[in-house]
């Protein structure tokens, strides 16, 4: 117990100290894990919305290849991003294997199909008689967009929810295809790996609780979004 | 109302565009700044990172050369057999006897000695099979004899290698559940063996690093010969493997051997842990 309040407080004073290193990680760490989301939802929202509107021979097929890459072990993602992009791999010349941009791509994989999965299923769940309300409203193609948009607002923000969730939580495919490299790829679960390892549990619980603080700072921002039209 | 929620789901994702595009911005700005900095991917083993000597060298060696290192703490096993692919530019390892095929397929060069520490026994103060002296393979049989636990790496890093090697030279396979093979690294492993009060054979480095948070563990076997713990340097080289960083490579190596980095590494430690972690012995 009293190692739980020790690292509380190590937080709270690395965090005021302003320890270059501390902020470093954690920037790094909200910009990969931002940049990630945004690419994963940029592609799985239309994605997810087409599949879930129409249907095509194979339809089932793909979503259960979608359904189980939700649940892809990140380590799996890593292991074949790793592959493609070592040296004398097919995308070896771009020396990408041990940056933030591999750590990127790893998170988008892991995460496109928690969005795609959610968002189809949420968009499947328009009752038919609402589509074909809005067609005999005369409504053109992107104000049916616009109101099915906001028909599906929150199953939308669940899925995004649930894939930054799945970003945040990721480290075997950090590790593998960032290399956690101190100033470069070091994100804060790869670090609470790394301090464990060297037994410095202070420091892992400290890290913990910063990320821990910033996940439930994203979370709560979109989930405020959300849950707007509640309130109002 | 309808185009005012939509709106706010707009806006979201706009700001978060906005975001990540301007991080991108500046990763792209900052990249071009320093488009003169190259940048060396170093394969190395646990025990340099967990010790914290890397911590020194490393910034030390970027300032002086311009150069970005990347440092991938693996075991030895998996060092190499990153430089065995070419992944790597340079090799800072433990395991003389694996090293030697990859200098003979001339798959590393300029390999160089850079230090040594000792290999040590480690265990529960209470040292349940009574193990003493510094012969380390009689340790072993008899702790084996006993069925007392026994942590490995059980990773193919530069430690694992050696136990491994007592153990063949014993004629033993160990097995069963006294034998626990974590597949972690040095730090981790150490940690399995305190909360299982069991024997582990580590290098001196990391223990003295780590020996306050070890509670209870104590030095059981010391200063056999056999427990040499000697580490090496070496490129990859750039004739046999494609895009390799040979420039920096050289300047690590000579770097690592040189007079100035040798004092540092022979002093690193001794202030906090009361005696040097390893011990300068290049060639």
């Amino acid at each position: 117990m009293n190692l739980l309040v020790d690292g509380l407080l190590k937080a709270l004073a690395m965090l005021r100290s302003g320890d270059n290193e501390i902020i470093t990680i954690a920037t790094l760490t909200a910009k990969v894990s931002l940049t990630s989301i945004f690419f994963s939802t940029l592609l799985g929202l239309p994605l997810g919305m087409v599949l879930g509107l129409s249907k095509f021979k194979g339809r089932r097929l793909l979503l259960t290849f979608i359904n189980l890459g939700m649940g892809l072990p990140p380590v799996v993602a890593g292991l074949w991003i790793t592959l493609l992009l070592w040296r004398s791999g097919p995308l070896g010349q771009f020396s990408l294997l041990y940056t933030p941009t591999a750590i990127i791509m790893a998170q988008f994989i892991v995460s496109l199909p928690i969005i795609v999965g959610l968002t189809c299923s949420t968009f499947q769940q328009i009752s038919d008689k609402l589509l074909l309300q809005i067609k005999a409203l005369g409504a053109t193609r992107t104000q049916t967009l616009f109101i099915l948009l906001k028909e599906t607002k929150i199953g939308i923000f669940a899925a995004i929810i649930a894939g930054l969730g799945r970003i945040i939580a990721e480290v075997g495919a950090a590790m593998m295809v960032g290399g956690n490299i101190q100033g470069d790829t070091r994100i804060l679960t790869t670090s609470i790996v790394m301090e464990v390892s060297k037994g410095n549990f202070d420091i892992a619980l400290a890290l913990s609780f910063i990320l821990m603080s910033a996940a439930f700072l994203i979370t709560g921002s979109i989930t405020f979004l959300q849950q707007r039209k509640r309130n109002a | 109302m309808v185009k005012n929620r939509f709106l706010s789901v707009v806006m979201a994702l706009v700001l978060m565009a906005f975001f990540t595009s301007g991080q991108l911005f500046s990763q792209k700005a900052s990249a071009t700044s320093s488009s003169k900095q190259t940048s060396l991917i170093l394969a190395t083993t646990t025990s340099t990172q967990d010790t914290g000597l890397l911590d020194v060298l490393i910034p030390m060696f970027e300032k002086e050369n311009n150069v970005k290192v990347k440092t991938i703490a693996v075991g030895t096993g998996q060092a190499l057999a990153l430089g065995q692919k070419g992944e790597a530019d340079v090799l800072l390892v433990h395991a003389p006897q694996s090293e030697q095929p990859l200098v003979d397929s001339k798959d590393v060069i300029n390999r160089k000695r850079v230090m040594y520490n000792d290999f040590i026994l480690v265990g529960p103060s209470s040292n349940p099979a009574h193990l003493s002296g510094s012969d380390i393979k009689t340790a072993f049989k008899k702790m084996y004899t006993a069925k007392k636990t026994f942590v490995s790496r059980g990773d193919d890093s530069g430690t694992d290698k050696k136990e491994k090697s007592i153990w063949q030279s014993l004629n033993i396979k160990p097995s069963g559940a006294s034998y626990i093979s974590t597949g972690q690294g040095m730090g981790a492993t150490l940690q399995i063996a305190a909360q299982k009060k069991a024997y582990v054979l580590t290098d001196r480095g990391t223990f003295l690093s780590q020996k306050k948070k070890l509670g209870g563990m104590k030095i059981i076997i010391e200063g056999g010969k056999d427990l040499m713990n000697i580490y090496h340097v070496m490129q990859v080289n750039p004739a046999k493997h494609k895009m390799i960083n040979s420039k920096d490579a050289k300047k690590f190596v000579d770097f690592m051997v040189s007079k100035k980095t040798q004092t540092i590494i022979g002093n690193f430690g001794k202030k906090e842990y009361g005696q040097a972690l390893f011990i300068k012995y290049t060639e």
